[in-house]
């Protein structure tokens, strides 16, 4: 099926299987594999990617229903030569180990960080309305979609703590 | 290379006096940039021209046989290329270090989940449809044994079954005693990049993109798995996604790529679904233990004993080492040891992080906290008492041991005095207590070369040990800067390719000791030959910033070696490993909430003191504590795999269902390191780090339930219906 995707702003033509996952499109067939694959199922995160501004499992839907929307992936943060502010903190913080689940870490934080800002409460708000600066336990509980078997919880916490406020803006 | 440094005597401290200033410090990891923007590549993110995708094809059946396995059900479906099951499939990944294939049963099934074939087609949902199409039949044995509390065929593990003195006339003697049974369930080590090979033959040589952690190891087992000479398999896994054991021996989807490749003349990447992870990948055993502790009426020991029972298939050979730190962590002339194998059809069982501490100290320590309550005395105290002066069983010297300095420090920053009784602390519907357990590590010596090329432009560091996030480009980049006078950015680290030196593996917590050492050496034959150029003694030489000086001369590095310099250098243990006790020590702080109603469990602060000898970076090594650490809240509270009762299948097979601790179950943890030099160890004077913060860190989290609220876990992990049982038992 032909499908246009824009993707990172640029538009991006695909001829596909109905079955291509829109991250099978983004890894296989536009060969950009900063997002990852680690359950396939919408289980662990490592596949968030944001589509209109969203952030969402990029395994758990057909790329085919995308037709037209905006897809952004950790391509479109910052490049080894220029990470960006949020990119740079993850480093600093060492919020990675073997660094397979962080693309999905930057773009769920990412957005998270859009969310809050929106003034979207989570469950561990005292208010539901304008959570504030967050917590560390508010960013621990908009992050818990997002595993990370080497354990840099609070790498990655500390790390958006930092960028807060910056909203991990682009480079 | 014929001239391997032996580890035979204490090499002088020679870290100490380089002038470089980057050894130890908190540098970032130099891969860090490529990570955080998606531009490191893992083993599926390579592609070749023509690529076929293969998709794994599992038995359902416990035990017995294929009996038809033919591509007639799929032959004609859009794209299929080939259906693949000769005998060279692999029932299981090889244990760590085997060096050579793990079993190939051909058409027999010894577990539910083995991979009996690989389907290849032209995409990866056209190999994925006629995988889950394929019709397979199987003949199924009428009777299998697939539980290890009910299995007849157990056997007794007498290398591993021993005993000093007489525990039953200790037990029976003493003022005080434990004789309690813990139990552990099966884990997994769910990295999180599931396993994948890229492979690629020209003219009978094969090229694999992987993700292993030991690949000099690797190599063999992939040769001889194919059957075809070392010389002429080379396999690349630059980045590893995460490894935890999983990934220390070859896999099925490495053979059935390099197979498929072979007969398609293509190129095959074959990626394990997450599923076929849990089901073909080796977990660690579940486990019973028996701890029985005696002792007098100031709770020194007079007996311990830790008996277990482990679980893994007909004839595989690894056995959970359940008991290894309770020979040498405390004190007691009586002593026994008795392991069981129970013979099952389940998954088999390998190395997961820490195999042998991970789960042992689970009921080690436990054990000490259940003395602590008996005997009235505090249980860091009751530790500090019990601390041996020499190995209590074979009378060695530890070569470097700073477990009490963790256990006192560690409990002046948490707090520890202020500990309340149990069960007598509450805010609102929560209990509130702490606990504390000690860790320790085996520290082991594994042979590791490597090569460093200095020039005018700086160093290049080459070996095949891998980086599963552990931070080897790190501290191999800050070994090589720190010996030869250079900042970071002046070395580059190439890893992770069977073509360069043969290193260690990351595995054991042994790679940065060992292959770290390697680069030492290296590094330290590059400084003899600087020296030479110099004019200089090469004591007297020192190297900083680019700069060398020596004998009153001075001169840019790079005027030394306009010709580059290369030199190789390699390690192996010696004599050292022998008369000395070595392991990595430190002390666990916990503090809990438990809900009086729903028995949930939060963990609210955590505290780690470790001391593992030279500590080569102490942003990554304090980053793989936290690791350990959370890996214990996961033990503790979670982890559990399940199998069915009736076919011994995996059925926690996903991240869904086998739970891992997330962002909400981890607190922000403190790790804090003692200084240490572990002269015995390696010429760095490092020890293992890796796994030693999962040691033990269970345990203070489950004693820390008690302190709570006085229930005492024994079956791990503390979900919130045991813990409910163990309030309503106390009428609370």
């Amino acid at each position: 099926m032909k499908t246009e995707l824009t993707v990172n702003g640029v538009s991006r033509d695909l001829d596909l299987d109905p079955r291509v996952t829109l991250l099978d499109a983004l890894r296989h067939h536009l060969h950009m594999t900063g997002t990852k694959k680690g359950c396939d199922h919408g289980q662990c995160g490592a596949c968030t990617v944001l589509v209109n501004g969203r952030r969402i499992n990029s395994c758990l839907t057909l790329a085919v229903m995308h037709e037209g929307d905006q897809v952004e992936t950790v391509e479109s943060l910052g490049s080894p030569e220029a990470p960006n502010p949020l990119q740079e903190a993850f480093i600093s913080c060492d919020g990675f180990q073997c660094g397979y689940c962080t693309p999905g870490q930057l773009m769920s934080a990412t957005a998270m960080l859009e969310e809050a800002k929106e003034g979207w409460p989570s469950h561990v708000s005292e208010s539901l309305s304008n959570p504030g600066t967050l917590s560390d336990a508010e960013i621990a509980e908009r992050m818990s979609g997002n595993l990370c078997r080497c354990s840099a919880y609070p790498g990655i916490r500390q790390a958006i703590a930092r960028t807060q406020g910056d909203a991990g803006g682009k480079s | 290379m014929n001239d391997r440094f032996k580890m035979d005597e204490a090499q002088p401290r020679l870290l100490d006096s380089t002038g470089q200033g980057i050894i130890g410090t908190e540098m970032d990891r130099p891969d860090g940039r490529l990570k955080v923007c998606g531009a490191a590549p893992y083993a599926a993110e390579f592609a070749a021209d023509r690529m076929a995708h293969g998709v794994l094809v599992r038995a359902t059946v416990s035990k017995g046989r294929v009996l038809a396995l033919n591509d007639e059900s799929i032959r004609e479906m859009p794209g299929f290329l080939g259906l693949f099951h000769d005998g060279t499939m692999l029932r299981n990944s090889a244990q760590g270090m085997a060096g050579e294939a793990p079993v190939q049963p051909g058409l027999r099934v010894d577990y539910h989940g083995q991979s009996v074939a690989v389907v290849v087609a032209e995409t990866f949902e056209q190999a994925r449809d006629a995988a889950q199409q394929l019709a397979v039949r199987f003949e199924a044995a009428e009777e299998v044994e697939v539980d290890p509390e009910t299995a007849e065929a157990i056997e007794l593990d007498e290398d591993s079954s021993e005993q000093f003195g007489d525990l039953e006339a200790a037990m029976a003697e003493a003022v005080h005693t434990v004789d309690s049974v813990y139990t552990t369930p099966g884990h997994v080590s769910a990295a999180m990049e599931p396993h994948a090979s890229l492979a690629e033959w020209h003219e009978g040589n094969l090229s694999l993109h992987g993700s292993y952690q030991m690949l000099r190891f690797n190599k063999k087992e992939l040769a001889d798995s194919l059957g075809v000479d070392a010389d002429r398999v080379r396999i690349l896994a630059p980045f590893v996604g995460g490894g935890f054991g999983s990934k220390l021996g070859i896999g099925a989807e490495a053979v059935a790529a390099a197979v498929a490749a072979r007969e398609l003349d293509r190129p095959v990447r074959v990626v394990m679904a997450r599923q076929q992870v849990f089901d073909c990948v080796l977990r660690r055993t579940e486990t019973r233990q028996r701890l029985r502790l005696a002792a007098d009426e100031d709770g020194r020991l007079s007996g311990v004993g830790h008996e277990d029972r482990i679980s893994q298939l007909p004839e595989e050979s690894f056995g959970e080492p359940t008991a290894t730190a309770t020979h040498f962590m405390y004190g007691g002339k009586n002593r026994l040891y008795r392991k069981e194998i129970a013979r099952i059809h389940r998954t088999p069982s390998g190395s997961v992080r820490a195999p042998g501490e991970a789960v042992g100290m689970l009921g080690l320590e436990g054990a000490m906290d259940e003395l602590a309550e008996v005997c009235g005395i505090d249980p860091v105290e009751l530790r500090l008492r019990n601390i041996p002066d020499t190995h209590p069983e074979t009378g060695k010297p530890y070569s470097s041991r700073s477990l009490a300095e963790c256990l006192k420090q560690g409990a002046s920053q948490f707090g520890w005095e202020n500990r309340p009784a149990a069960g007598s602390r509450r805010e609102g519907q929560w209990y509130i207590g702490c606990g504390v357990a000690s860790a320790a590590r085996s520290n082991s010596l594994v042979r590791a070369d490597a090569r460093v090329t200095l020039s005018a432009d700086g160093a290049i560091v080459e070996t095949d040990l891998t980086d599963i996030g552990t931070g080897s480009y790190a501290i191999l980049t800050q070994i090589a800067a720190e010996m030869l006078g250079l900042p970071a950015s002046k070395v580059t680290t190439r890893l992770g390719d069977t073509d360069l030196p043969g290193a260690s593996g990351s595995g054991g917590s042994f790679g940065a000791g060992s292959t770290g050492s390697a680069v030492f050496l290296a590094a330290k034959k590059i400084r003899a030959r600087l020296a030479e150029k110099l004019g200089c003694d090469v004591d007297s030489l020192t190297l900083k910033d680019g700069v060398a000086r020596g004998g009153n001369v001075e001169k840019p590095l790079r005027d030394l070696c306009v010709e580059p310099i290369c030199e190789e250098a390699g390690i192996t243990a010696g004599k050292l490993g022998d008369d000395y006790e070595q392991a990595s020590f430190g002390a666990h702080f916990a503090e809990v909430a438990v809900h009086a109603d729903s028995g949930e469990v939060r963990v609210r602060r955590m505290l780690g003191v470790f001391a593992a000898g030279r500590i080569l970076n102490v942003k990554t090594a304090r980053s793989q504590c936290i690791g350990g650490m959370v890996w214990g809240i996961g033990s503790a509270l979670m982890e559990e795999l399940g199998h069915d009762p009736r076919t011994g299948h995996i059925i926690t097979r996903d991240l869904a269902n086998y739970h891992i601790a997330s962002n909400a179950d981890v607190p922000l943890i403190d790790v804090h390191f003692i200084e240490e030099r572990d002269d015995q160890s390696n010429p760095i004077q490092s020890k293992a780090i890796g796994e030693l913060s999962i040691s033990g860190a269970g345990a203070a989290v489950v004693n820390a339930i008690y302190n709570a609220c006085g229930v005492r876990i024994r079956a791990f992990p503390a979900t919130p219906d045991k813990v409910v049982a163990g309030l309503e038992a106390l009428g609370l």
